[in-house]
């Protein structure tokens, strides 16, 4: 029998994640059959019944690639995090929130206590008088229970170890994944440590198919229902916000498609800190205003312009987090 | 120990940065808390800058460009003017206090005015007391 090559190891795991980053390496259906080919899934929590007693037996770098989705919102991420940073040679930040925080990161407007008090006290459907609040550990008549620590801050992963590559999206485009999965098997050459793959480097507006005139200038936000969108035309340019002039280009376009504007899961384009800035910048330009008070009203229908701006990536800008 | 205010003022090279150096040549004493930083027009100053100021630690941001209608380059002080207001409703949400961030038009004749705008502004500044966004930063859990 002719030898094989060595299967590739593969692991993906979530932290604080919705799980639909994990539902996107499902998304490469039949596919997964040139994926099981080319490599053994030796830690998936979603798919596989693999607990992390097996990680922890495994030998250093023992696994190949690593897809981590989720950022770092709890001890246990955390631990993981560190764990498999050390179990595997290539570790992906695998969507949005790995890679800049994603939507788990604009808990970082409140403080761990303020999120506290929310759930387990004011929220609507709770009845919690005693106001009992999960406490780390627990004594029981057979020992000690514990759950995770709540930090107070959300963190992506490259603020907790250090991460070879990221893969945006929220979730990643799944052709995306298949690219440089197969890139990886078929031993091309890896672009350099800490880039970004599977996505462009230029922004959404460069490529996008919606039809752009030299007429950027605009006298009123409207947020997308109160409009009715033409659906071909620039959203900016209707004064619908949309995150294309700061977005990193290769999801496809899918929301644009889909007659919604872009709301900035890629992140921001090569060599941008900070997309929200950027984003401020881009808007600034096209207000068609000069009197303060005329700008004043104009920007008052920006109504969160930190949420919108930051949607996807308030954990990894310049001020990652409100101040207490 | 008394608190001495870091103030990074970015100002325009041809109307700001000119009243600057006259407030200068004229030997008119304002407050030395100012770093002054020289751009080609007050439409250069990304937001970028402006929040990478307070990143690294400034307890306040001055921006000073031309006068409306005066801008060398026709249009960049609007832009600016125009940032200025989204920033400014950023920051506030982001827990920031809006006195730390300031906009005025400085032409290149108005030393005096800029002198006493400085002084005016690192009273503002010292009242606020010290920016807790740098520590902040550097202290996330």
């Amino acid at each position: 029998m002719k030898e094989q090559k060595p299967k590739l190891k593969l692991a993906v795991y979530w932290a604080a994640a919705c799980g639909g980053c994990c539902v996107s390496v499902l998304d490469v259906h039949e596919k997964l059959f040139d994926v099981v080919a080319a490599a053994d899934l030796v830690f998936w929590p979603i798919a596989l019944d693999f607990k992390y007693k097996d990680v922890e037996d495994m030998p250093d770098g023992h696994i190949d690639v690593t897809l981590f989705n989720g950022a770092v919102r709890n001890s246990e991420n955390e631990y993981m995090a560190r764990l498999l940073r050390k179990k595997t040679k290539i570790l992906v930040a695998y969507g949005s929130c790995a890679h800049l925080g994603g939507i788990p990161g604009l808990a970082n407007f409140f403080t761990g206590e303020e999120i506290f008090k929310r759930v387990y006290e004011e929220s609507e459907s709770t009845i919690n008088p005693e106001k009992i609040r999960p406490q780390h550990e627990y004594e029981v008549p057979e020992g000690t229970l514990e759950i995770p620590v709540f930090f107070n801050d959300v963190r992506p992963l490259d603020r907790v170890v250090d991460v070879d590559y990221y893969l945006p999206g929220c979730p990643p485009q799944t052709e995306r994944l298949l690219e440089v999965f197969l890139a990886i098997v078929t031993g091309a050459e890896l672009p350099p440590k800490g880039s970004v793959v599977g996505a462009g480097t230029k922004a959404q507006c460069d490529e996008c198919i919606r039809k752009k005139t030299e007429n950027k200038l605009i006298k009123k936000f409207y947020r997308p229902w109160e409009i009715n969108d033409d659906g071909e035309s620039c959203f900016m340019e209707q004064g619908v916000l949309c995150m294309g002039p700061a977005t990193r280009s290769g999801c496809g376009y899918r929301c644009i498609k889909g007659n919604a504007p872009c709301r900035g899961c890629y992140g921001p384009t090569a060599d941008v800190i900070d997309p929200g800035t950027k984003m401020m910048s881009a808007i600034a330009s096209i207000i068609d205003a000069k009197d303060p008070d005329e700008l004043e009203k104009i920007i008052s229908d920006v109504v969160d312009p930190a949420g919108t701006f930051y949607r996807f990536s308030l954990p990894s800008a310049i001020i990652r987090r409100k101040l207490l | 120990m008394e608190f001495k205010p870091k103030v990074i003022a970015f100002l325009c090279n041809w109307c700001s940065y000119t009243g600057a150096d006259l407030a200068g040549t004229a030997r008119v004493k304002y407050k030395p808390n100012v770093r002054a930083i020289r751009v080609m027009c007050s439409g250069r100053i990304e937001p970028t800058f402006v929040l990478r100021a307070f990143r690294k630690g400034a307890d306040g941001v001055l921006i000073c460009g031309c006068h409306p209608g005066d801008c060398h380059y026709q249009e960049g002080n609007y832009r600016c003017l125009r940032r200025y207001h989204l920033l400014q409703k950023y920051i506030q949400q982001m827990g920031i206090e809006t006195g730390r961030l300031k906009l005025e038009w400085i032409s290149a004749s108005e030393g005096k005015q800029y002198a006493e705008l400085i002084d005016s502004f690192t009273e503002t500044i010292t009242e606020l007391g010290p920016c807790k966004i740098k520590e902040t930063m550097e202290n996330l859990t």
